[in-house]
């Protein structure tokens, strides 16, 4: 099982936390300092393991790591999942935001982290490993957002038809619009 | 204009969407937390619109602010909102919301179930997926409930897409609401063999992760697996397999054969097609390669350049190698050098594996050399993490298995005093209780030990400058308390004294301080000694006036208990002075204010300690509150059921073991009773003094509490003489032991010490007690007997029962001491001279025993001249006196020659007592008021006190007489012993069944019972023994069954019901005393197991 997924950036600026098990928000805060603080202290050319760490610790978990640019990818497993088998579902993840932001940079994660959301959870799906053939993520990820593509453009069309909208009818706009939106 | 407007609103209502709050926090670096708690204001605004648009894209930033460690439960029911709506954009920002920050506890979870349900069966796919993706991050035990169902019915959905999502949610599902397993399963497992890979690699991490669980239910599923492994080509799969099966093997070991050769391939094709040697790990379970992974390792640190990957292959390698060292031991070992490479490796983690390692890499050869390996890279290391880790790791390999590998413990002292100088380790206190179990466990150490630790507290500055947040300073606990204890062994505890009287030393943390002041008076104790020893009195006043200036700082200390010790003491001090001044020696008793050794006690130790019999620990000490009072109308079973309470579980059988037992419990039990006093402070301390470190308190009470009766008889004496010896030679062969094993004391040692040391305790009470088991056969032959005691002298006994009153209790007969072969060794020394010639002319004695007194006819030849009275005894309980018991006692001369001046003595125990004429002493013999001509007996009666009656117990006695020849008369003594057994304070009374079913149900009584095996005699037999023997009347007798009763003189009542079936007798028993009646029936017991 996989405990928690984190990432985030040269100087621990949190791009976006997944925890399958639930701690409250001051909790995941510390785990993600403290694991920031962990992993940034370790060279480059050493391996991607790293046991310890008090919260997210345990003598059965260990973090999984790999360091992109600016941005480092730590995921916190049990013993149940192989380490390389980790280590290469970052690397299938990294790929799948790269193909999907066309050249991923820090600012897309910054910008989009709900994206990556959607695509970790194509991956990933309550601690467990659900898919890590790229291509399939990739295709579920698309088409979900063409399905979220068409539903916007709808409302675009509506809002651009929509000329007799006055001051008066502002209040109640939402309402009308969202069930014109819903009728259609 | 208008739409200008418009467009401006709508604009201005979504100017904030998820980017935009980004931007404006990156651009708000310097008041982040106040720009935040406007947009939260914002977002709070927006959520009150109706707009499910608005909403969602409030959602949206909420996630994001939860990420940044904001609290967002506030908006739950708005998450649950926006989770319903009817498009999936929004759908999907309401679920990601809910599996970021909904758990268990978030109340507005249930109002979901109907919505997810409906989003579970809904036509588009991908709002079912997003409903599982967010269901599998916050679903309840209610929830996996309610949804189970629909769960399972997705697992068999059209699109592989829900399929895969489905199956694996249902781990989770499992989890939280396991009574799903069993309908699931089955389709799960279906599921193993789906034609989509998604599906199956789903449905083989479901499996994998329940086999962790519990592999055995699994095991049936191998074959399946076996087959997935070989035809599947899905890496992911096959590592799960693989864990899969590392699970199963130890539980099948057929399963690891099999898989060596489908799994050799399998790395084979890995390792050269694949970069990332995914296998590796995995197969580790399975021992298949190790040499593999040690060729990896080799290869990996051969290679001149440290690439990630290659540190990785080297991390994984020992990963493998510790799981194996679990198993197999040996084959790692034979890698030690490897190992011991990548200590030296760069990189932590690598390192931390690598002392893991180790911990299977010692042996009483290297392990010097790897822990100074180790020290040095104490000394390297930077960063405390890895730096206590090492700390812990040394000792780890140290302490193993009870020091098991050290060869030479003055090594070990000051590789624990060089890891004090660690800066800042967070573990003083675990270098702090080594010192300790090492100073007191290593007797040999001390001297040592001490030396190093006075040298500690002398540069205690060191330590408590800058670190004593840090903990170190625990380790000057250690010192002060080994340095007080072991003080005599202190070069110069002067000086150490004034050390630990430091002024600085009230910058340490109480605890240590309270230590310090206890510790200083032990070494003032120490130097006061050795002062006072040189007949310098102004030295050993100096010291006092040093304890006095010292002190006061420590009793003004803010901890408790610093300053409770340090008043305590000072004050001690101040009156040491006073006396000093007078110019009186007070060393001697200062010491012994701190004599007396400590010694360590097997963890276990408490357990030994027997519970005392009739002590119930189970048992309300009240009645148990008024629930019970319903069950207690209820006719009650007049007797116990067949099996006994708890405390005889094997009566049938009277074995050696058991009869053992059960003495031991009796003397337990003397322990316990008021009237026997308790084993004295002094022989106690002699005790501990005696034997050794390996002592153990335990073995104390067995030995020293039975014996303790004042005026101790010199045979008992004996015995402990002997009980001293054999643990002396115990602790002599130990010290052999030790040697042998170089000092090494271990732990383990000591348990399996224990274990027998107990059980020789048995044989030394054995020892004590063999007369006891010749009472019975005595006690039988009590009737009509002539007893034979010495050669030519010899009692003739005569049942007492006519001529006394009828409540004549029991018979019984005066236990020649003397004739008991065992005896013999216990006699105290002085008599022994003069028993080794009676020795000689009466080697016969023993045979007195066997076969009852009508065997004494083989002594009609009188052999010797030297006459001797004997005589039969008969105790009688008083009616009009509870407390008093008549001992009738028939002397008969059978010798030839004139008996006179006979003098009766019996050594009192605090529960009885002779009672003897006014203005004697208490150990004054009873003049015999006749004299005895040959062939001539008499009956002389004498009055006992017994205060408590429930116990049976022994007395001794001597008999004193002057035999008269025509020529000469010599002065003879004979030795006895009564025995008062608890029959002998029941005494026969009628009673009436109705009054004795009224006395049964009164249920103050309690029960006990007892079962008898192999008794071939008639019922009514059975019962007049038990009428005679005991003194019992029969209430009531219906076929194979009669009640009896008694009476103590005390009062007490006792029933009982036999009942027999074939050669089995049961005696169910009721009693207002327990501790009598177990008593009573053990009398019994005996009584028939001469049959």
């Amino acid at each position: 099982m996989i405990k928690a997924i984190l990432i985030f950036n040269n100087h621990g600026k949190p791009r976006l936390s997944k925890f399958y098990e639930h701690y409250n928000e001051d909790t995941e805060q510390q785990i993600i300092r403290e694991t920031f603080h962990l992993v940034s202290k370790r060279d480059e050319n050493v391996c991607n393991f790293l046991e310890g760490g008090m919260l997210i610790g345990g003598s059965d978990y260990k973090l999984i790591y790999r360091h992109y640019a600016t941005l480092y990818f730590v995921f916190c497993v049990d013993s149940s999942e192989s380490e390389l088998g980790i280590l290469d579902l970052i690397q299938v993840f990294v790929e799948t935001l790269d193909k999907c932001f066309e050249n991923v940079c820090e600012l897309d994660l910054i910008f989009h982290v709900d994206k990556v959301h959607n695509i970790l959870a194509e991956m990933v799906m309550g601690g467990m490993v659900l898919e890590t053939n790229m291509n399939e993520i990739i295709t579920q990820v698309d088409a979900q957002n063409k399905m979220e593509k068409s539903e916007v453009m709808c409302f675009v069309t509506f809002i651009n038809q929509c000329p007799c909208l006055d001051i008066c009818s502002m209040q109640g706009h939402c309402f009308a619009f969202h069930t014109a939106s819903a009728s259609r | 204009m208008a739409l200008k407007i418009v467009k401006g609103s709508i604009d201005r209502m979504f100017d904030k969407n998820l980017q935009d709050l980004v931007r404006g926090i990156r651009n708000h670096k310097e008041d982040e937390a106040k720009y935040i708690s406007t947009c939260i204001d914002e977002i709070k605004q927006e959520l009150k619109q109706d707009n499910i648009a608005v909403k969602a894209n409030a959602v949206c930033k909420l996630t994001y602010l939860q990420m940044l460690g904001y609290d967002v439960s506030w908006a739950a029911f708005n998450i649950v909102e926006v989770m319903s709506s009817s498009k999936f954009t929004y759908k999907r920002i309401g679920y990601l919301a809910a599996s970021q920050c909904f758990h268990e506890s978030t109340d507005v979870i249930m109002l979901t179930t109907n919505q997810i349900r409906k989003d579970l069966s809904s036509p588009n796919q991908y709002d079912t997926g997003v409903a599982l993706t967010g269901l599998s991050c916050f679903v309840t035990p209610d929830l996996a409930r309610d949804l189970a169902n629909d769960i399972m019915t997705l697992m068999s959905h059209t699109k592989p897409y829900i399929r895969k999502k489905a199956v694996l949610i249902m781990y989770k599902v499992f989890l939280k609401y396991p009574e799903s397993l069993r309908p699931a399963f089955p389709r799960l497992k279906e599921k193993l063999e789906d034609p989509d890979p998604g599906v199956q690699s789903a449905a083989v991490n479901v499996i994998c992760e329940l086999a962790r669980r519990n592999p055995k239910n699994y095991l049936s599923l191998a074959p399946l697996f076996f087959k997935l492994m070989t035809s599947s080509t899905n890496n992911w799969v096959l590592i799960k397999i693989i864990k899969l099966f590392g699970a199963l093997t130890p539980l099948e070991p057929r399963l690891g054969k099999k898989l060596i050769e489908p799994l050799t391939n399998l790395i084979h094709r890995k390792i050269h097609i694949f970069s990332s040697h995914k296998m590796l790990c995995s197969q580790s379970h399975l021992i298949v390669s190790l040499s593999r992974i040690a060729v990896l390792i080799s290869l990996s640190s051969g290679m001149p350049n440290h690439s990630a990957s290659i540190q990785v292959m080297k991390y994984l390698g020992l990963l493998a190698m510790s799981k194996i060292l679990k198993t197999h031991p040996k084959s790692v070992q034979s890698h030690k050098d490897l190992i011991l490479q990548c200590l030296d490796d760069k990189d932590e983690s690598i390192r931390l594996r690598a002392l893991d390692l180790l911990y299977g890499m010692v042996s009483k050869k290297n392990l010097m050399e790897i822990v100074k390996k180790l020290m040095l890279h104490v000394d390297k290391a930077e960063g405390t993490t890895y730096r206590d880790e090492l700390l812990t790791k040394i000792i780890d390999i140290c302490s193993q298995s009870n020091y098991q590998y050290i060869t030479n413990f003055e090594w070990y002292i000051s590789i624990l005093v060089e890891l004090t100088r660690l800066e800042g380790t967070r573990h003083g206190h675990l270098i702090a209780s080594q010192m300790l179990d090492v100073a007191i466990r290593v007797r040999a150490i001390r001297v040592f030990a001490v030396a190093q630790m006075a040298t500690l507290l002398d540069n205690a500055h060191l330590l408590t400058g800058n670190m004593q947040r840090m903990g170190i300073c625990e380790v000057l606990y250690a010192a002060a308390w080994i340095c007080g204890e072991f003080s005599e062994h202190l070069e110069n505890p002067m000086q150490t004294l004034e050390a630990m009287l430091r002024p600085k030393v009230a910058t340490l943390p109480g605890h240590i301080q309270a230590v310090y002041v206890q510790n200083a008076a032990k070494l003032f104790a120490t130097v006061l000694k050795n002062q006072e020893g040189n007949t310098d009195s102004t030295a050993a006043q100096e010291t006092s006036q040093l304890m006095i200036d010292r002190l006061p700082l420590f009793v003004q200390s803010a901890n408790l208990e610093v300053q409770e010790r340090a008043s305590c003491i000072l004050q001690l001090v101040k009156y040491i002075q006073k006396l000093q001044q007078k110019d009186v020696e007070v060393a001697e008793e200062v010491c012994a204010l701190f004599a007396g050794e400590l010694n360590p006690v097997a963890p276990k130790a408490q357990k030994k300690v027997p519970v005392p019999e009739g002590l119930d620990l189970d048992a309300w000490i009240n009645e148990p509150p008024s629930e019970s009072e319903s069950e207690d109308e209820q006719p009650k079973a007049i007797f116990a059921k067949e099996e006994p309470k708890h405390s005889r579980p094997r009566h049938t059988e009277v074995d050696e073991k058991e009869l053992a037992r059960r003495r031991e419990a009796r003397k337990q039990e003397q322990a316990n009773n008021p009237f026997y006093i308790k084993a004295s402070p002094s022989s106690q301390k002699a005790y501990q003094e005696a034997p050794g470190v390996e002592h153990i308190p335990v073995v104390q009470i067995d030995l020293s509490v039975p014996l303790k009766v004042p005026g101790l008889p010199m045979s008992d004496q004996y015995v402990k003489l002997e009980e001293e010896r054999r643990q002396k030679e115990r602790a002599d062969k130990k010290k052999k032991e030790k040697k042998k094993r170089k000092e090494k004391r271990s732990g383990r040692g000591r348990k399996h010490d224990s274990g027998p040391e107990s059980e020789e305790d048995i044989t030394p009470a054995h020892m004590v007690d063999i007369v006891t088991e010749e009472m019975p056969e005595v006690h039988r032959s009590c009737l009509n007997i002539t007893m034979n005691l010495k050669g030519n002298a010899r009692t003739n006994m005569i049942s007492a029962k006519g001529a006394v009153s009828s409540y004549v209790v029991s018979g019984g007969i005066f236990l020649p001491v003397k004739s008991s072969k065992h005896k013999k060794k216990k006699q105290k020394k002085e008599k022994e001279e003069k028993e080794k010639k009676k020795k000689k002319k009466h080697h016969h004695h023993h045979h007195h025993s066997d076969g009852g007194g009508e065997e004494s006819v083989q002594n009609g030849t009188v052999e010797e001249e030297e006459p001797l009275p004997v005589s039969v005894y008969d105790i009688q309980g008083n009616l009009q006196d509870g407390s008093q018991v008549v001992v009738s006692v028939i002397f008969e001369n059978k010798c030839d020659s004139f008996l006179k001046s006979m003098e009766f003595n019996v050594l009192d125990s605090l529960n009885s007592k002779l009672q003897r004429p006014e203005g004697s002493g208490p150990h004054d013999g009873l003049t015999v008021p006749f004299q005895l001509p040959p062939g001539v007996s008499n009956e002389a009666r004498f009055v006992f006190t017994v205060q408590s009656i429930v116990m049976p117990q022994k007395l001794k006695g001597t008999l004193t007489f002057i035999v008269k020849n025509e020529d000469s008369s010599t002065h003879e003594k004979l030795d006895f012993k009564l025995h008062f057994t608890c029959t002998s304070y029941l005494i026969t009374t009628p009673c009436y069944s109705d009054a004795f079913a009224k006395l049964l149900e009164s249920g103050d009584l309690k029960c006990s019972s007892v079962r008898l095996e192999g008794v071939i005699m008639p019922f009514h037999h059975l019962l007049a023994r038990i009428c005679f023997h005991h003194h019992f009347s029969v209430v009531e007798r219906i076929d194979s069954c009669a009640s009896m009763y008694s009476r103590s003189i005390q009062g007490h009542h006792v029933c009982l019901l036999v009942k027999t079936s074939g050669q089995t007798v049961s005696i169910d028993a009721k009693c207002d005393e327990p501790t009598l009646l177990g008593n009573v029936l053990d009398e019994i017991k005996q009584t028939f197991s001469q049959c």
